[in-house]
Formats: structure tokens, C-alpha cells, sequence
């Protein structure tokens, strides 16, 4: 989802020759680059885009899943799902702590995200319409957020990488709780089973269209890539999920939605049907189903928080000057 | 009545509490309370597992924490009211955690001496946590009753709205006595004056007054509730009774 965090992204740069040459000489030495390193604007203008991308995802991302706490179908659950969202949140916290080290703040990133300037990733704007979902978010949109995270473990940017790695940690940790869920609903009632095979049938090829535009078709890899901010192409990260996920779904006696899919001995991997990228630019310009819905729960939640906010700031001012006067 | 019967109405004034403060995750004011409120909601609805499981352990009929969590109705429900009250607003949802947290702390301190080893276990974690909450719900008391003219206005309607349910907290039913009498509850009406301790304390730099409550609302411990207890219970179970018997 987070390589949907460079589509339309702005790398141009006005600097020298000899500076971009001193920076891309450090770039290829696998120096991590710090906040207060020079870099060329392209490069900040991109690492803010999509960290600040990546963080409005995780924020986001917390309500379809939100959505189950409370009708998880067991205090077990519950309790895990409610932690799992609430990793979420941290997540987003860390990587807006990430993307002000480049000089944004936390509150212009909110105020892109609700005007609708500010993308998220696009998984996030369908609907969570069963408990299958929860299963089937963890094993596979969580799988996806990891084949393209573990790469960033070791982006050039420091404070992305290091932040990835705990991020990392925590979306493996999810991945295998989704997986889980999932195999107790195969292995569960027919009805069970029906409601994990119609979750998969639904969030298959949207989980797929995450890793973004075919190679082909990417604009800005090429840049990202020499950057160092991005270490593999879209293309490759989608055949790493698929081939890692197929023989997942065999396991569970699940069935994946693509008639076309097959094993190819030649080149070691699975091969698929064509993706619906008409659909997949369709929600990318926020014209997926739970698009509206989404930013209007996250605009409530400011406009309805505005009053909280603006009491601590008084209060913390009350305390300021009522200290300064005791002094 | 016997001694589980007691736990059930303690795991269920944590169950609800937490279920409601679960309903905030990712709507909360701001990303650190988005954080904050899902951790008391997991403190809750920890201490209200480990108390459903011994519940039925003691009951001996073999119905588990999902059985009793899933498959009882409003009527059979034994949490207070005060637990139950909808969200409402931030200053709502803060005062009536503050609220249960300055009973709930000195409750589990007196716990940690129960005849019950698993009660003296959940105590000695609990009473930390609600440590915690009374810290973090009673900041939030204080900076919006000593905050802007609105989120003081805000604060008020919270304690007026709030505080006919708080002498319920005080009461103990037949099987909360059963198990005071046991040794393995602590009594809820000695600790009355370290819960006014705390609240006055809170209020006063909040700048709000505590009201004398003209009359109190009871019923919660014999399953006559608010109307908005049916609906959070058909959310919580809707899942788990539209397959019964499933595993989850």
C-alpha cells in the first residue's frame, strides 16, 4: 500500500550537479541520511509524501477494523482486536514523529489527510462486512504492508527505516493473528468457512492492486529507487506476496478468486489474471466505497475533538502563567 | 445466592465499562487518546475475563467467559448503571472513568488481601491499573473543568448527568455480601470516604463542585437497567449467538 505513497509524488530538484552527485555518492555508500543532512528538496518533498502517506494509512486503517470491536465474537478476540488497532495508531503516531523530523507538522499532515489532498492507502476504502475480515485483513493486507515494508527497514531516510522496524515487528505479529483467524473459520461450521472463502473473494484483488501500478506504469520508481527510499519495484513485491500467499490459501482449503492463477516452473512463481486497474484508479482517486464514509469519521472525530483540544491548550496555559505568578 | 454470583456483577461492571470505552477507538479528540482509551478498555476487559472465567469455575456448571460475556441478557446483566451510560462527549466518558477508577483502586487495595487466591491475583494488577486511569481520566477532569468556557460547561453537564449513579457503587447486593461476609470481597460501603478523598481532590482543581445528589439511580445489580444497556449487549453479541456453538 505504501508504494501508493509515491504516485503522483513530486522528486524534481533545482540543486547543482556537484551537490546531487556528493548526495547520491552517500546514497550508494548506504549512509543513512539524518533530519538535519543536507538532501535535495525531491528527496524531502518525496520522504514527507509518503511517510506522511504511509502515517494517514495506519490512522485510517484503524476504522475499518475498528468497525468489529465491538461484535468480535469473543472476549479473546475482542481483547486482541482492540490491541491490534490500537498498534494501528501507534504505528501512525511513530511516522508522523518520523515525517516532522523533515520539517511538517502533525496538524498541516491532519489537515491534508481530511481536505482530501493528502492520499492514504486506497485498501482502506472498501467495507469490512463480516468477522472474516478481521482474518482477512491481518493474513493478507497486513502481508502485503509487510513485502513492502521489510524493504524499508533499510531506506536511506534514518528515522523511516528505524521507525520500520518496530512497525515491522508489530505487522508480522499481525499478519500471523490474521492467518490464525482465518484458519479457525476453515476449520470451522460451513458457515464459517463460507464467511472466510467470500472474505477472501473480496479482498484478493484489491490486496494485490496495494503493491500499485504495474513497473510499466510507475512514474516515480525510477527516481525512489535510485534514492534508495525504495528498494524493489511494484511488480516484484506483488509476485513475493503472491507466491508467498498461494500455498497459504491451499493450506486453509481456501480458494483464491483468480481462475487464471498457475504455477510457472520457468520462471519459479505463480502467475495471474489481469488486475482491474480501472477499479484500482477509480478508488486511488477516492471513489471507492468507503472513501466519503472514511474521511467524514476521521473530519467528525477532529471538528467533535476541537473542544478537548483547545481546553488542554488553556488549561497548560492557566498552569504556565499561574507558575510564572508563584515565582 | 452464592459467592460467583458476585464476581459476575464485578466482571460485568468491567466488561461494559471497557466494552464502552472500546467504542471511542480511532473517533477519539486526538491520536494519544486514540491510544490511551484502547489501553483502559484492555485493562477492563482483562480483569473482566479472568473474573467470568472463575465465575464459572465456581458456579460449576461449566459455562465459560464467552458463555456468560455472550449468552445472557439484559435482565441477567448485573453491572451498575454507571457503567452502562452511553459516551456521550470526552468529558462524559473521562468523568464516569475517573468515577469508577476512584472506587475500583482502594476496591482491588482491600482485594489484595482476599480469602480468594484468583481475586487476590486480579487485585494485584488491577489496583494498578485503576491507579492509572484515576490519573490519567482525573488530568482530563482537571484541564476541561479548569480549561475553556465551553469544555467547563461540558464538564458540569458530565458531573450533573453522572453523579445519581455514583451511591450504586456503594451498595452491596446479597451475593456481594455473601462473599464480604466470605473474606473474599472487600465491603463496597467502607470505602466510601477514600472515594469522596479522591474526587474532591480532582475537583478541586477542576473548579467543580461536587452536587448532593437529590436522589440515586439503582437497579444494575438486580438487571434493571438503563435502555441502553439492551443495545450495546445486541451489538457485543450479535455475532457469537448467530452461530451458536461455533468456535471462534
Amino acid at each position: 500500500m505504501y508504494s501508493q505513497g509515491l504516485i503522483g509524488a513530486d522528486g524534481r530538484t533545482e540543486e547543482t550537479p556537484e551537490f546531487l552527485a556528493r548526495f547520491q555518492k552517500r546514497i550508494d555508500a548506504e549512509e543513512k541520511i539524518e533530519p538535519k543532512d543536507e538532501m535535495p528538496e525531491g528527496y524531502r518533498r518525496t520522504l514527507i509524501r509518503q511517510i506522511g502517506q504511509h502515517a494517514h494509512s495506519e490512522i485510517v486503517g484503524m476504522l475499518p477494523e475498528g468497525n468489529w470491536i465491538t461484535r468480535a465474537p469473543s472476549l479473546r478476540r475482542k481483547a486482541a482486536l482492540l490491541a491490534k488497532v490500537q498498534d494501528e495508531g501507534g504505528h501512525g503516531l511513530y511516522l508522523y514523529s518520523a515525517a516532522e523530523t523533515l520539517g511538517v507538522s502533525r496538524e498541516e499532515m491532519t489537515e491534508e489527510l481530511l481536505s482530501g489532498k493528502a492520499k492514504y492507502s486506497s485498501i482502506f476504502n472498501y467495507p469490512t462486512l463480516s468477522w472474516a475480515d478481521m482474518g482477512t485483513i491481518g493474513w493478507l493486507v497486513d502481508g502485503a504492508a509487510i513485502m513492502n515494508q521489510i524493504p524499508l527497514c533499510r531506506c536511506s531516510f534514518g528515522p523511516y527505516a528505524r521507525a520500520m522496524i518496530r512497525v515491522c515487528k508489530e505487522e508480522s505479529f499481525h499478519q500471523r493473528q490474521g492467518y490464525e483467524i482465518v484458519m479457525t473459520l476453515a476449520q470451522g461450521t460451513p458457515e464459517q468457512k463460507a464467511m472466510a472463502q467470500d472474505s477472501l473473494n473480496r479482498w484478493w484483488w484489491p490486496s494485490l492492486m496495494m503493491f500499485g501500478p504495474h513497473d510499466a506504469d510507475s512514474q516515480h520508481s525510477d527516481q525512489s529507487m535510485a534514492w534508495k527510499i525504495k528498494r524493489f519495484t511494484n511488480d516484484e513485491l506483488r509476485q513475493k506476496f503472491i507466491d508467498a500467499t498461494v500455498p497459504q490459501a491451499e493450506y486453509l482449503g481456501l480458494t483464491i478468486p483468480d481462475p487464471d492463477l498457475k504455477w510457472n516452473e520457468d520462471k519459479g512463481g505463480y502467475d495471474h489474471g489481469t488486475i482491474d486497474w480501472d477499479e484500482f484508479w477509480r478508488v486511488v482517486k477516492g471513489h471507492g466505497p468507503m472513501a466519503k464514509d472514511r474521511i467524514k469519521a476521521r473530519k467528525k472525530a477532529w471538528d467533535d475533538g476541537a473542544w478537548v483540544r483547545e481546553a488542554a491548550l488553556a488549561h497548560a496555559e492557566k498552569r504556565r502563567a499561574r507558575k510564572i505568578a508563584a515565582e | 445466592m452464592a459467592v460467583w454470583e458476585a464476581l459476575l456483577e464485578l466482571a460485568d461492571d468491567h466488561l461494559v465499562l471497557g466494552h464502552r470505552i472500546s467504542e471511542w477507538c480511532g473517533h477519539a479528540p486526538m491520536l494519544e487518546e486514540d491510544l490511551a482509551m484502547p489501553n483502559m478498555g484492555l485493562d477492563l476487559i482483562g480483569t473482566a475475563r479472568t473474573l467470568y472465567d472463575h465465575a464459572g469455575k465456581l458456579e460449576g456448571k461449566g459455562r465459560s467467559e464467552d458463555d456468560l460475556a455472550y449468552l445472557r441478557d439484559e435482565r441477567e446483566y448485573r453491572n451498575c448503571l454507571l457503567v452502562e451510560r452511553p459516551n456521550e462527549d470526552f468529558a462524559h466518558t473521562m468523568l464516569r472513568q475517573f468515577y469508577f477508577a476512584a472506587f475500583m483502586r482502594p476496591y482491588w487495595l482491600a482485594a489484595l488481601n482476599s480469602a480468594d487466591a484468583t481475586v487476590r491475583g486480579v487485585a494485584g494488577k488491577a489496583e494498578k491499573e485503576m491507579a492509572y486511569h484515576i490519573r490519567h481520566a482525573g488530568e482530563w477532569v482537571i484541564r476541561l473543568g479548569d480549561g475553556t468556557e465551553e469544555s467547563a460547561a461540558r464538564m458540569r453537564d458530565a458531573v450533573e448527568a453522572l453523579h445519581i449513579y455514583v451511591d450504586e457503587l456503594f451498595d452491596s447486593s446479597d451475593a456481594a455480601r455473601m462473599a464480604e461476609a466470605a473474606g473474599v470481597l472487600p465491603v463496597r460501603a467502607d470505602l466510601r470516604d477514600t472515594w469522596e478523598r479522591t474526587v474532591s481532590e480532582v475537583f478541586a482543581e477542576a473548579l467543580l463542585e461536587q452536587p448532593k445528589a437529590a436522589y440515586a439511580q439503582r437497579g444494575g445489580r438486580e438487571g434493571i437497567h438503563n435502555e441502553a444497556l439492551g443495545h450495546l449487549l445486541a451489538e457485543m453479541q450479535v455475532v457469537h449467538r448467530a452461530h451458536p456453538g461455533a468456535r471462534w
